[in-house]
C-alpha cells in the first residue's frame, strides 16, 4: 500500500505544468481565440519536444511506455491551463486505443511523436473533438473499432461555447478495410477508452477547479472595497475555502482511479465514475464561485475566468454524463462488497 | 503508487479481526456520557484492549503500543469499526494528548502518563475553551501562577468533553500574567480530583452530560506537570489541533461503516422513498470513500517523511459535513419514525440514527468551528490576507 506519486512522476508533471502555464498565458490564449487557429504551432512543438504525446505509447514506437498514473498529473496541468490543443485526448485516450486495437504501425510512430494526431469518436460522445486537425479517427461501429483517415470522412462543425473546443459530427461509412478490431474485442477496448476519457477529463476538472480558485484568490487579494482587500472578509474566504475542500476530496479519488486503472483493478471503472462526478462538481462550483468573487468583472469577457467555466461545463458532460457515471457507482454500491475493508480491491473480491 | 495490501498487511488484518471477534462485547455498552456505569464499562473495555496490546497500536512498545505504521493503524481502525467495537472513552487522551506528549513531553512524563493512558487507568479530558475564549482561543484568561515548585491554577474552563467522569485534564493556562494573546501560555496537566478543582456537568442537546465546565480555585499542581516549556502552550496546542483535525480523531472507517449501514437501511425501505434519497445514500457512500482515500494518501505521505499542514482543516470540514448529511439521509428514510427514541415500542430499526444525527450537529463546532477552519484554509492554504 503506497498512495504517493514517485519523485519522477511529480517532476515530469511539474516541468510540463510550468511549460504549459508559460505557453498558455492570457495574452497567448486571447490571441489564439481571436485568430481562430486550431493549434498554436510553437506550443505544440514544445509539447512534442517533451515527449508528452507518447507518454502512454509503447517504447517500441518511440513512446515512454508509461501508465495512466504517470499521465494523470499532466492531464491536471492541461486543465489548469485550459490547454486548447488536444494533448489529453490524443495522448491519454486515442493513442492507447490505437495501440490496444493493433492499429497500423506507420501511424504509430508519427502519432507517438505528436507529428500527427488522432481523435476518437466514442459512442458516449455524439461529437468528436479536434477531428479536423487529426490525421485519422478511431470510430465505433457496432462495437468494432475502425481507423479512418480524416480526409475520407465528412465533418460537420458544431460550435461550442468553449472557444478552444472544435466539435464535429462525423459522417462516414465503415468498410472491412477500416476495421482494426472486431466487436468481440471492441467491447473491452471501448469500455477502457471511456474509462481513460473519463479519468483524464476528471483530472482536467481538478486542474480547472484549482485554476478558478487561484484566479479568484489573486483577484480577492488585489481588489479593494470598503478600504480593504475583499479577500480579507470572511464572506469571500469561506466561499473559496468551501471550493478548496471540494477539490481536496476529489483529488485522492482521481489519483486512486488512475492507480486502479493502471493496475486493471476490478474497482477501476466505478472509481473513475466516482472521480468524474467529484471532480466535475468541484470544477463547476469553483468556476461559479470564481465568477461570483470577481463580481461584475467575472461576468465580463475581459477576465479569463470564463475559459475555465466553459471548459468545466464541456467536460462535465463528455466521456459519460453524470447520470451514466452515477449508474456505474450505483452498481458498485448495490452489488459490490461494502465496508471499510473494501476500499481497495482484495483477493476475496477478485474471486 | 500501489493501492493493494501486502500479504503481511492482510495477515495483520486477520489477526485484528480474530481478536475483535473474540473480545468485542456482544451487547453495546451503555453510553459513557450518560452514567458512571457506562463510563466505567468503557474503561473496562480500554483495559481489555490494552491486555491484547491493542490500546494504541502506533505507540512505541515501551508505552504499551506495537510501534505500527499509519497504514497498519488504518487497517486496525477498519477492523475495529467493522467489529462494532465500543467508542473510545479516552479519545482525548490517546488521539490528542498522546501524540503531543510524544513530541513535546519529557522522558519522565511519557513514562509516567502514557502506559496508564494506554491501560485506561487515566481517562483524559481537554480543558482549553473558556466562556470568553471559544473560537478566539488566544483569549484564554485562566492563570497558572508559579509558587515555589507548584503552579496555582485559577479560572473557568468549559465544554470539556468527558470531564464529568474523567481522571485528568490537559489545560491551557496563562503563566505570564503580563502576556497577551498567543504569548505567555503553557500547557498543564492536572488531576480532576485535585483540591481546588470543581467539575460541573452541562447537559447536552441529547440530555446526556457529555461535557462539563471546570472551575479552578487555587488548585496547586506540581511544576513537572507542565508539558513543554513555559510560554510554549500555544504552539503545542496548535500541534495537537493538527493531529486532531488531520488524521486521528475521526478515522475513515467510522463513516464507511455508517455509510454501509445507511445502504442497508435504504435497501430495507427502498420502495417507500423517493429517488432523491437514493442519490443521497450514494453521495454518503462516495464521500466516505473519498475521505478514506484522502486519509490513506495523507498516511502514505507522512510515512514518506511529509508533515501535516493547513490542509488538515479541510478534513475536519469534510467529515463533519459528511456526517450530518449521512444521518439526515437516514432520518429521511425512517420518515415518521425518525423522531422516535430507541425505547419507543414501535421504534423498529431506528437503531440510534437519531442520536447519531444529534451528535453530528456538534461536528462543525468542536475541535475548532468550521468557520475557523475555513479562515485557516483561506489564510494558510490560499494566502488571503487576515481580516
Amino acid at each position: 500500500m503506497d498512495f504517493t506519486f514517485s519523485d519522477e512522476q511529480r517532476m515530469m508533471a511539474e516541468v510540463a505544468r510550468d511549460m504549459l502555464v508559460t505557453e498558455c498565458s492570457s495574452a497567448a490564449m486571447r490571441h489564439q481565440m481571436k485568430s481562430g487557429v486550431a493549434r498554436d504551432d510553437v506550443r505544440w512543438a514544445k509539447i512534442c519536444g517533451m515527449g508528452l504525446p507518447g507518454v502512454l505509447a509503447l517504447e517500441a514506437s518511440g513512446g515512454l511506455g508509461l501508465a495512466e498514473t504517470d499521465f494523470v498529473l499532466i492531464a491536471e496541468a492541461c486543465g489548469y491551463t485550459a490547454l486548447p490543443e488536444p494533448l489529453v485526448e490524443h495522448a491519454g485516450v486515442a493513442l492507447p486505443l490505437l495501440v490496444e486495437a493493433g492499429g497500423e504501425t506507420s501511424l504509430l510512430g508519427r502519432t507517438t511523436s505528436g507529428e500527427a494526431t488522432i481523435a476518437v469518436g466514442h459512442p458516449a460522445n455524439p461529437f468528436v473533438s479536434e477531428a479536423d486537425t487529426a490525421e485519422a479517427l478511431l470510430l465505433a461501429h457496432r462495437g468494432e473499432v475502425h481507423l479512418v483517415e480524416t480526409r475520407n470522412v465528412g465533418l460537420v462543425r458544431q460550435e461550442s461555447i468553449d472557444p478552444f473546443r472544435r466539435l464535429f459530427r462525423v459522417e462516414w461509412a465503415p468498410t472491412s478495410t477500416t476495421r482494426i478490431a472486431p466487436a468481440a474485442e471492441g467491447d473491452v477496448l471501448w469500455t477502457r477508452t471511456l474509462d481513460r476519457g473519463a479519468l483524464f477529463a476528471a483530472a482536467q476538472c481538478l486542474g480547472l477547479a484549482q485554476r478558478a480558485v487561484d484566479l479568484a484568490t489573486d483577484y480577492a487579494k488585489e481588489r479593494q472595497q470598503f478600504g480593504k482587500p475583499i479577500g480579507s472578509t470572511q464572506a469571500i474566504k469561506h466561499l473559496l475555502s468551501t471550493v478548496q475542500v471540494k477539490i481536496e476530496f476529489a483529488k485522492p479519488v482521481v489519483h486512486a482511479a488512475a492507480a486502479e486503472l493502471s493496475a486493471r483493478s476490478a474497482y477501476a471503472s466505478p472509481r473513475i465514475s466516482q472521480a468524474k462526478l467529484a471532480a466535475s462538481e468541484a470544477a463547476d462550483l469553483a468556476a461559479r464561485t470564481a465568477v461570483q468573487v470577481h463580481g461584475a468583472m467575472g461576468y465580463s469577457w475581459e477576465v479569463d475566468v470564463h475559459f475555465f467555466l466553459k471548459r468545466s461545463l464541456a467536460l462535465t458532460h463528455t466521456w459519460g454524463t453524470p447520470a451514466f457515471h452515477r449508474a456505474r457507482v450505483a452498481q458498485r454500491i448495490f452489488e459490490g462488497p461494502l465496508g471499510p475493508d473494501h476500499t481497495f480491491i482484495r483477493e476475496s473480491a477478485n474471486a | 503508487m500501489k493501492l493493494t495490501y501486502t500479504p503481511e498487511q492482510e495477515a495483520f488484518r486477520r489477526e485484528v479481526r480474530g481478536w475483535m471477534e473474540a473480545h468485542v462485547p456482544a451487547k453495546p455498552l451503555p453510553s459513557f456520557d450518560a452514567s458512571r456505569e457506562g463510563f466505567e464499562a468503557h474503561r473496562q473495555w480500554e483495559r481489555t484492549l490494552n491486555s491484547g496490546r491493542w490500546g494504541m497500536v502506533t505507540w512505541p512498545e515501551a508505552y504499551g503500543g506495537r510501534a505500527l505504521d499509519l497504514i497498519q493503524w488504518l487497517i486496525f481502525e477498519e477492523e475495529y469499526y467493522r467489529a462494532g467495537a465500543p467508542l473510545r472513552v479516552n479519545q482525548n487522551g490517546i488521539f490528542l494528548l498522546a501524540p503531543t506528549m510524544m513530541e513535546f513531553g519529557s522522558a519522565e512524563q511519557k513514562a509516567r502518563f502514557l502506559p496508564r493512558m494506554a491501560a485506561g487507568d487515566d481517562i483524559w479530558a481537554q480543558a482549553w475553551s473558556e466562556p470568553q475564549a471559544g473560537s478566539d482561543l488566544a483569549g484564554v484568561r485562566a492563570s497558572a501562577t508559579l509558587d515555589g515548585d507548584h503552579y496555582v491554577l485559577n479560572g473557568h474552563k468549559i465544554w470539556s468533553s468527558r470531564a464529568v467522569f474523567a481522571d485528568w485534564a490537559f489545560g491551557l493556562f496563562r503563566t505570564d500574567p503580563a502576556s497577551e494573546r498567543h504569548k505567555g501560555l503553557s500547557l498543564i496537566l492536572f488531576p480532576l480530583s485535585a483540591e481546588g478543582v470543581r467539575v460541573q456537568a452541562i447537559p447536552q442537546i441529547d440530555g446526556e452530560t457529555g461535557f462539563a465546565e471546570i472551575f479552578l480555585e487555587g488548585a496547586r499542581i506540581p511544576v513537572e506537570n507542565r508539558l513543554g516549556e513555559e510560554g510554549q502552550g500555544w504552539a503545542i496546542c496548535m500541534a495537537t489541533a493538527g493531529f486532531e483535525r488531520g488524521l486521528m480523531l475521526r478515522s475513515p472507517a467510522r463513516y464507511q461503516v455508517a455509510a454501509q449501514k445507511l445502504v442497508q437501511l435504504y435497501r430495507r425501505h427502498e420502495n417507500e422513498v423517493d429517488p432523491t434519497v437514493k442519490a443521497a445514500v450514494m453521495q454518503a457512500w462516495m464521500d466516505s470513500e473519498a475521505y478514506a482515500l484522502s486519509i490513506y494518501a495523507t498516511a502514505s505521505r507522512l510515512m514518506a517523511g511529509g508533515k501535516i499542514g493547513p490542509e488538515a482543516s479541510t478534513n475536519k470540514i469534510f467529515w463533519s459535513e459528511m456526517d450530518i448529511a449521512l444521518h439526515r439521509t437516514a432520518l429521511a428514510i425512517l420518515g415518521p419514525r425518525a423522531e422516535l427514541l430507541d425505547t419507543a415500542p414501535d421504534a423498529g430499526d431506528v437503531d440510534g440514527w437519531l442520536g447519531g444525527y444529534l451528535f453530528s450537529l456538534a461536528g462543525p463546532i468542536y475541535a475548532g468551528t468550521n468557520e475557523v477552519q475555513r479562515n485557516i484554509i483561506a489564510e494558510r492554504m490560499l494566502g488571503l490576507p487576515k481580516g
